[in-house]
């Protein structure tokens, strides 16, 4: 049982459980990220992965040994935290080798792997600087080049990349997804930002209120979200989720709500039949709208009344409202087109989604 | 319309303006100048003359450098600035020790550690005036509690105030429990202050416990350590109050701090010139010792460290 292993976790703060019970299994040399709103215990997860939270209940096993009460020294873990957690008074040099010194590495080996993760990182010119006269993303780069010199079994990361701005964010996203790639080491990383676990997992865990909702790759949890949560939460913009009924007109199965009328795809049929007397949320992904009718079969028509369009690019996003409820939808027209109005827009049916509105669980 | 906005933005005053900062910085500058430079030089004017209390100034003699002449010969001089020295050694070494021991001790939210807090910082609030007199009659020889308790662990009764050593020993320990909450304090508050992440990497780097307050937790709140101690510096010079009380300076010059022997040379013995140029002499060492701190230490360097 290598990887990392959470078996039965609980976590309370006195009488308030904030996770109830937790069973993950992170396979060795993944890149697995937990994703979720403020306050779902994701934080709380990785911090109990770290030794820095004691469980209340349950099991943790790293690399194959039970670590539940261990100390953080004693898990063979890396982390960086959001506010990188420098320290101050000594040189990058010096916060790189801290673990090393400590661990009574030889001098020259310390030299080595510092001089080797500093290069990986492009630190070389700054190492005799201290933290203050860092840039943000190069303060980032030292939390990260402590932990490599590390050369731990698991990195942790507990939301690294919030404090950077967006471009320098982009940025450190493909350095980290290059730097999983080169370690081939067991990384567990927590954020809330959707886009971040999309673009770095091997799999997401998405969670909310201590509860892990849906684990999977970053394809399974956009193409077949297991819930309303993970529907709304994966996605950017994110899924329009209205009420709907499913009614049958001449044989043929429709999904019906205020203001439109769409055919259920034959991937659902089964099962919306089966649920024809339930409540429906009905989900359509603002990316599969579209301008025009591609003609496989699988568009129909729709009319949108147009508030707004922002000029994205080659994109244009509609605020727009259909029966009286707000959708938003994102039409790929080319850069040069002029700002989208209210008419007939045209939705891929076979990537509509239903849920069991009571349950919110997909269909 | 046109008038509303007129009255709404006020012109510029080209002459006014640029006064205004000044005027806000006055009342300070008053203080400043009424309160500390004007007696200093003063005190600095009146090093030059020999002078008594009662008689009029202006018949005083201007003996020139006569009164530093003295001074630098002056073996009582000496021996009060030696006592000075030594009194600040030990209390300021062991005011630190104690006092940022207790404050990493009592960091942590421990049941009942604010109460601990509280109860430990009261001989702060006690006016030194009043700490002396305590004390006075704590280490009275006859009456004394510190004797009557020693009595039952079989300890013959002290002269405390009376033997050079016992009396030099008692102005240390009253200034230890009045003045160790003073460092506690301020260390506690820095503590506090440290980001807990930082800390918790240093849990995850394999630092223990002492590692983590020699390696992270000092060196971080070093430039308060440093202030720390550069108050109490100061304030050892300043110390009079309950030397005066406790001991008055005896036996002999055992306990007779620079401050309290400027008093004595001031009004015992009416050398107000000659206790002048001691003050002058006392105000330098303290600069210099300031400075000196201040430039190895530096502690407005660190000011952006965390």
């Amino acid at each position: 049982m290598s990887g990392v292993v959470l078996k039965d976790v609980v976590k309370a703060f006195g009488d308030v459980v904030v996770i109830p019970k937790l069973n993950l299994q992170i396979d060795e040399g993944e890149f697995v990220v937990i994703v979720g709103p403020s306050g779902c215990g994701k934080s709380t997860t990785l911090r109990m992965i770290a030794g820095l939270e004691a469980v209340s209940a349950g099991e943790i096993f790293i690399a194959g040994k039970d670590v539940t009460y261990a100390q953080p020294k004693a898990r063979d873990i890396a982390m960086v935290f959001q506010s990188y957690a420098l320290y101050p008074h000594m040189d990058v040099a010096g916060n790189m080798s801290f673990a090393l010194r400590l661990a009574r590495v030889p001098r020259a080996e310390i030299d080595e792997r510092v001089r080797v993760a500093a290069e990986m990182l492009e630190l070389t010119p700054y190492l005799a600087r201290k933290p203050k006269d860092l840039s943000g993303g190069q303060r980032q780069r030292v939390a990260m080049g402590r932990s490599i010199v590390r050369d731990a079994y698991c990195f942790l990361f507990d939301e690294p990349l919030s404090n950077l701005d967006a471009k320098l964010r982009a940025t450190m996203r493909t350095e980290l997804a290059i730097l999983h790639k080169k370690l081939e080491r067991t990384m567990v990383y927590v954020t809330h930002d959707q886009i971040e676990a999309m673009t770095m997992a091997d799999r997401i865990v998405i969670m909310k209120d201590g509860i892990i909702q849906q684990i999977g790759s970053p394809r399974e949890v956009y193409t077949a979200p297991a819930n309303l949560f993970v529907a709304g939460f994966i996605g950017s913009p994110s899924m329009n989720l209205v009420d709907a009924e499913l009614t049958r007109n001449e044989g043929a199965l429709s999904v019906k709500g205020q203001g439109f009328e769409l055919p259920v795809p034959g991937r659902l049929q089964e099962r919306a039949t089966a649920a024809t007397s339930r409540d429906i949320t009905l989900g359509l992904r603002p990316e599969h709208f579209s301008a025009a009718d591609r003609g496989n079969g699988a568009f129909a028509p729709i009319e949108l009344a147009v508030d707004v369009a922002e000029y994205i690019g080659s994109s244009q996003f509609l605020a727009a409202s259909v029966g009286g409820k707000h959708f938003t939808a994102a039409v790929e027209v080319g850069p040069d087109a002029s700002p989208m109005e209210s008419g007939t827009y045209y939705f891929d049916t076979d990537r509509l989604y239903l849920f069991d509105r009571e349950s919110g669980q997909a269909l | 319309m046109a008038e509303e906005t007129d009255i709404a933005v006020p012109k510029p005053r080209p002459g006014g303006r640029t006064l205004t900062p000044y005027f806000f910085v006055l009342p300070a500058a008053i203080v400043m100048i009424a309160g500390l430079m004007y007696p200093v030089a003063d005190a600095f004017y009146l090093s030059f003359f020999d002078w008594k209390i009662g008689t009029k100034f202006a018949k005083a003699d201007n003996v020139g450098f006569d009164n530093y002449i003295r001074l630098l010969s002056d073996p009582d001089v000496r021996e009060s600035i030696w006592v000075t020295f030594r009194f600040g050694f030990w209390t300021i070494l062991i005011e630190m020790v104690i006092g940022v021991s207790l404050a990493l001790l009592l960091e942590k939210p421990i049941r009942g550690a604010s109460i601990f807090r509280t109860i430990f910082i009261l001989p702060l609030m006690v006016s030194p005036v009043v700490v002396g007199l305590i004390w006075r009659y704590l280490f009275d020889a006859r009456v004394g509690w510190i004797n009557y308790y020693l009595g039952f662990i079989g300890i013959e009764p002290q002269v405390w105030l009376g033997d050079a050593e016992l009396a030099f020993f008692a102005i240390v320990f009253t200034d230890i429990w009045q003045w160790t909450p003073f460092i506690f304090i301020i260390v506690i508050a820095g503590l506090q202050a440290l980001p807990s992440e930082v800390l918790e990497a240093s849990r995850i780097d394999g630092a223990n416990w002492w590692q983590q307050i020699f390696l992270v937790k000092l060196p971080m709140i070093r430039s308060i350590l440093l202030i720390a101690l550069l108050m109490r510096l100061i304030d050892v010079f300043r110390a009079m109050e309950v030397m005066y009380i406790l001991t008055g300076g005896g036996p002999g010059r055992a306990t007779e701090l620079l401050s309290l022997h400027i008093y004595n040379r001031a009004f015992d013995a009416q050398l107000l010139g000659y206790a002048s140029a001691i003050s002058v002499l006392l105000i330098l060492i303290v600069f210099i010792l300031s400075l000196g701190i201040l430039v190895v230490g530096n502690p407005m360097k660190d000011k952006s460290d965390i």
